[in-house]
């Protein structure tokens, strides 16, 4: 790579409107800028949302609600802390947040990654579809609610209602759990596992023993409706 | 829906300034808010013995100065009424209950916006941003406050329907989200004799405290309560002569973000309301847990 | 059903417990559970049969058919977007999923609205490369499930629907039973084959009209501001939910009536919750009009369009646009009389047959099954739509050109009375004869 492939793209949005800003990032799919900086997030909303691109980004900074929502293949750092929906439907890439986020981080994710450095607040990875998300500290209640495909990796603690309606989504806890939503229940762990949370919490660059944490997931009781159940809808 | 603000100062200098930050605050706030909006400043204790009514007519022209003389004849003492817009503030020299009453029985054309030692009601219907304009807002200094934007969901938007909602003396509540079992609690409490003038669901969030602690109930229990009676959504503000307390309900779909600096606390709807307060890059910045109530209070001397 | 005993002397049948009510309560105290279904409300309620237009004679005059034009085009979504949806006639396809119906009707579907000028619109299964191939306009449903969600879609819909609900369960989520969980269907909505799918009811991130206001604004920053953002409301609230929807930035309102469809829900729920669109519709063009937005956010309406007079009742009323599902589907030919020996085996008959979600369509509609699907003729099915629907706008220019209007957009409640004194009340226009309007006046003015 030469040097003007390593240029930086510097973004102040006390002084650029957010749509001119998303507007260029998106535009960039087409060729243009690939790394960004963007400094004085200030809580606005839908910072980079609907990237298209493998861009790299920085942002310096608290952002608002739908950080980078529907991501695909870009990597962002977010070195402050992160409002409601970070990363939703996240299709790919890598998505790092320095400090804490929201509620309903990566909700309905299909691919590529989170890592929260802080806590997640509750619903983190509500209705994942394939997303993995590690979180260094605690998730809030209802996280991952209707859970369908991807993991879920905790190395604090969890809130009420853990894994409620779970579908086939993993979920490793390091802390304790608070309780365990319905038809989610703790598993053993299969050689799979542990080759899939050892390679998380790499990737995640977490230190982290895998031996100490636990493994959810769905008890498969609510697939097909079921009189003995009706307590659990 | 809402947006919600509150503010909290931890330094003397940074009260001179509250009402300017404040309405940055407020102004972060109009898209989530845009059809009225509201404030409680706590400032200005009255001396002991009296007290302090903020009334509102829809009056353009109205003569206050009266009302404040016949106020002075009945209770002593000769104060000017501090106007603001369509609203002023009045020192009587007797405590606030009566105070309040007296101007009920006497000029039932006014409405009895709070009463208190410290506080001080303003809410109007129309853009936030104007508000914060016509009432003068920035060059208040206060001890501490609590702002709301309204976004109308249910009942109609008027100024007594906005937010905050005062029941009780130096008691204030603003609310962000939706009760729905606000119609019943509302035929009870008006049986347990709390006033309540109009149909809004915060309303009657703001009534349940006020007979909470009118039953012996610290502001925490009464809160603790509402958990239990209260069904809805709800990001709560409080404000009392003291400070603020906030409550989120269990379910938490209504957002909330809190903050502390060296010179303040505070608590909003969004970030970016929090963001616009001097030092705000370098403050703590949590999220209130649900079901847990939050409290600040000045430290008694 | 087909078999009516012929009731001896003496016999009679309790108006509350009558045959249904006796069966539906025998069948749950075998079965445990509440009764699913499709189909719509199938009680009768206050509907546009109950308004009568009033036409031309001495003090106004009729239009000449074919000669003197009579407008059916509108333009949904003038109030933010870039590039609004221009549709030729006021008549649009509603959501229905793949998955709730097969990939060859989503295709007739396509083809048909195609072949008129208008849109179809996807459901809670996401977008298909048939339904996008074959529908000029196609408008894509951001629903609570968020199955097949992508930006890709997203950026390639026309205009895009945020639905808070639907007529058939104001308050509940999507539903389809493992039968109908295909491998394709599972692929799509990243579930496991054959299971039961639960509903999520709330959207997973936000709730309440200040946070929607957010997330539409996230909505057309990934999407560059083109497309029209629509808000999708089942009829419960009308009146506040209208003005909501306005606040949170919605470019059009779609408003759909107690009598709306579904591929499957409870039965308890399609016929006991939400209000009929003939009392929604005067509430919402209330709202409207109060925050000076008539005509500026576009109102759409359905439950129960059938006809060119229902459309142009509910566009006299004030709507811009309707839109229709179990029309459509029976226009493909859902419960058409020549499958009658086919639904007696499955326990219902032509005309009756309303368990879509059991994935057993003779008709090859409302089902996954490959073998059934294939029975349902994609192109012909679109020329069958594509008929009905050019009918049905004859017949809304028809009663228009009656009424003398150049346009169907210039009918107003004023072209109407009312048959009944539920009906006035409702749509709050005078019962036929008097001047009558229960609840606004007496009969004396």
């Amino acid at each position: 790579m030469g040097i003007a492939e390593q240029t930086v793209e510097v973004v102040d949005l006390s002084e650029t409107p957010i749509r001119e800003l998303n507007q260029r990032l998106h535009d960039a799919a087409d060729g243009g800028p690939q790394n960004w900086r963007i400094t004085h997030p200030n809580g606005l909303h839908a910072i980079g949302a609907g990237i298209n691109a493998p861009l790299e980004i920085d942002i310096d900074g608290h952002v608002g609600y739908y950080c980078v929502g529907m991501n695909k293949e870009a990597n962002v750092r977010i070195h402050g802390s992160a409002g409601v929906g970070l990363a939703e439907n996240i299709m790919s890439g890598t998505v790092i947040v320095d400090g804490d986020t929201s509620q309903s981080a990566a909700a309905t994710g299909r691919g590529g990654l989170l890592v929260v450095r802080g806590n997640a607040a509750a619903r983190c990875g509500i209705s994942m579809k394939g997303v993995n998300i590690v979180v260094e500290g605690n998730v809030g209640h209802l996280s991952a609610f209707m859970a369908q495909k991807g993991a879920l990796v905790v190395c604090g603690d969890a809130g009420e209602a853990l894994g409620d309606s779970i579908y086939e989504t993993h979920i490793y806890v390091r802390g304790s759990v608070a309780e365990l939503g319905a038809d989610c229940i703790e598993k053993d762990f299969k050689e799979f596992h542990t080759a899939e949370l050892t390679g998380l919490l790499a990737e995640a660059g977490v230190d982290a023993d895998p031996g100490d944490f636990k493994r959810y997931g769905s008890a498969r009781k609510l697939y097909n409706f079921n009189i003995d159940n009706a307590d659990a809808y | 829906m809402c947006g919600i603000a509150g503010l909290f100062s931890k330094s003397s200098s940074f009260e001179e300034r509250l009402g300017d930050h404040l309405s940055d605050m407020l102004i972060q706030m109009a898209d989530r808010g845009p059809d009225s909006a509201g404030v409680a400043f706590y400032r200005n204790p009255a001396p002991t013995g009296s007290s302090k009514v903020t009334l509102f007519s829809p009056d353009e022209g109205y003569d206050w100065d009266l009302v404040a003389g016949e106020l002075s004849g009945a209770f002593g003492g000769s104060n000017a009424p501090e106007i603001r817009a369509s609203h002023a503030v009045i020192v009587v020299q007797t405590d606030a209950d009566d105070a309040g009453r007296w101007v009920i029985d006497n000029h039932p054309e006014l409405r009895v916006m709070s009463a208190g030692q410290a506080i001080e009601i303003y809410k109007e219907k129309g853009d936030p941003r104007e508000f914060v304009e016509r009432f003068g807002l920035r060059e208040l200094s206060a001890t501490h406050a609590l702002g709301h934007t309204r976004m109308a969901t249910e009942s109609i938007v008027t100024t007594e329907h906005s937010h905050p909602f005062s029941t009780g003396l130096d008691l204030c509540l603003v609310h962000n989200g939706s009760l729905c079992n606000h119609n019943r609690l509302r035929e009870e409490l008006r049986r347990e004799g709390i006033t309540i003038q109009t149909d809004n669901d915060s309303e009657v969030a703001a009534a349940y405290l006020t007979w909470k602690m009118r039953e012996g109930a610290s502001l925490t229990e009464a809160l603790e309560s509402a958990l239990d009676d209260l069904d809805g959504f709800f990001t709560f503000a409080v404000g009392t002569a003291d400070g603020f307390a906030v409550l989120r309900d269990p379910i938490a779909c209504k957002p909330a973000v809190m903050s502390e600096s060296d010179d303040w606390v505070a608590m909003a709807s969004e970030y970016r309301a929090i963001a616009v307060l001097p030092g705000a890059e370098d403050a703590r910045v949590w999220e209130p847990d649900p079901g847990q109530v939050y409290i600040w209070e000045k430290e008694k001397v | 059903m087909t078999n009516e005993p012929t009731p001896g002397a003496g016999m009679r049948e309790s108006a509350l417990f009558d045959r249904n009510v006796i069966h539906e309560i025998q069948r749950k105290a075998r079965e445990g559970i509440y009764d699913i279904r499709g189909f719509g409300a199938k009680r009768k309620v206050p509907h546009f049969d109950d308004l009568l237009l009033l036409g031309a004679s001495v003090s106004r005059y009729p239009l000449e058919g074919y000669r003197e034009r009579c407008n059916t085009a509108v333009t949904l979504g003038t109030r933010y977007a870039k590039n609004p949806i221009e549709l030729e006639i006021p008549i649009t396809i509603a959501g229905m999923s793949f998955g709730a119906l097969s990939a060859q009707a989503k295709e007739a579907l396509g083809r048909g609205a195609t072949a008129v000028g208008t849109s179809t619109t996807t459901g809670d299964g996401g977008m298909t490369e048939e339904e996008r191939g074959h529908s000029e306009k196609l408008v894509y449903q951001l629903l609570p499930s968020r199955y097949g969600m992508n930006p890709d879609d997203l950026r390639r819909a026309d205009a895009i629907e945020v639905v808070i609900g639907q007529g058939a369960k104001p308050g509940g989520g999507g539903m389809l039973l493992g039968q109908k969980i295909s491998d394709r269907v599972a692929e799509m909505r990243d579930l496991p084959k054959g299971i039961d799918q639960r509903s999520s009811c709330r959207h997973p991130d936000w709730t309440g009209p200040d946070d929607l206001e957010i997330k539409i604004g996230e909505l057309r920053e990934i999407t560059d501001w083109r497309v029209p953002i629509y808000v999708k409301i089942a009829a419960s609230r009308p009146y506040f939910d209208v003005a909501l929807a306005v606040k949170s930035g919605a470019d059009v309102v779609v408003l759909d009536g107690m009598e709306g469809g579904t591929a499957a829900t409870q039965d308890v729920f399609i016929e006991h919750v939400g209000i009929p669109i003939l009392s929604a519709i005067p509430e919402a063009v209330d709202s409207l009009k109060e925050l000076g937005m008539h005509r500026k956010v576009q109102l759409v309406v359905s439950g129960g369009i059938r006809t060119g007079a229902d459309v142009a009742k509910a566009l006299a009323l004030g709507a811009d646009a309707v839109s229709i599902g179990v029309a459509a589907m029976i226009a493909l030919g859902d419960n058409a009389p020549e499958y009658q020996e086919e639904y007696e085996k499955l326990g219902s008959g032509a005309g009756y047959y309303d368990d879509w979600h059991e994935g057993r369509d003779p008709a090859g509609i409302s089902t996954q099954d490959e073998e059934l699907g294939k029975r349902f003729n994609a192109e012909l099915g679109g020329r069958r739509l594509a008929n009905y629907l050019r009918a049905m706008v004859l017949e809304t220019q028809t009663l228009a050109r009656a009424c003398g209007k150049s346009d169907v957009r210039n009918l107003e409640p004023e072209d109407l009375v009312a048959l009944t004194i539920e009906a006035a009340a409702m749509a709050r226009v005078p019962l036929a004869g008097t001047k009558w309007i229960p609840g606004l006046n007496g009969n004396t003015e």
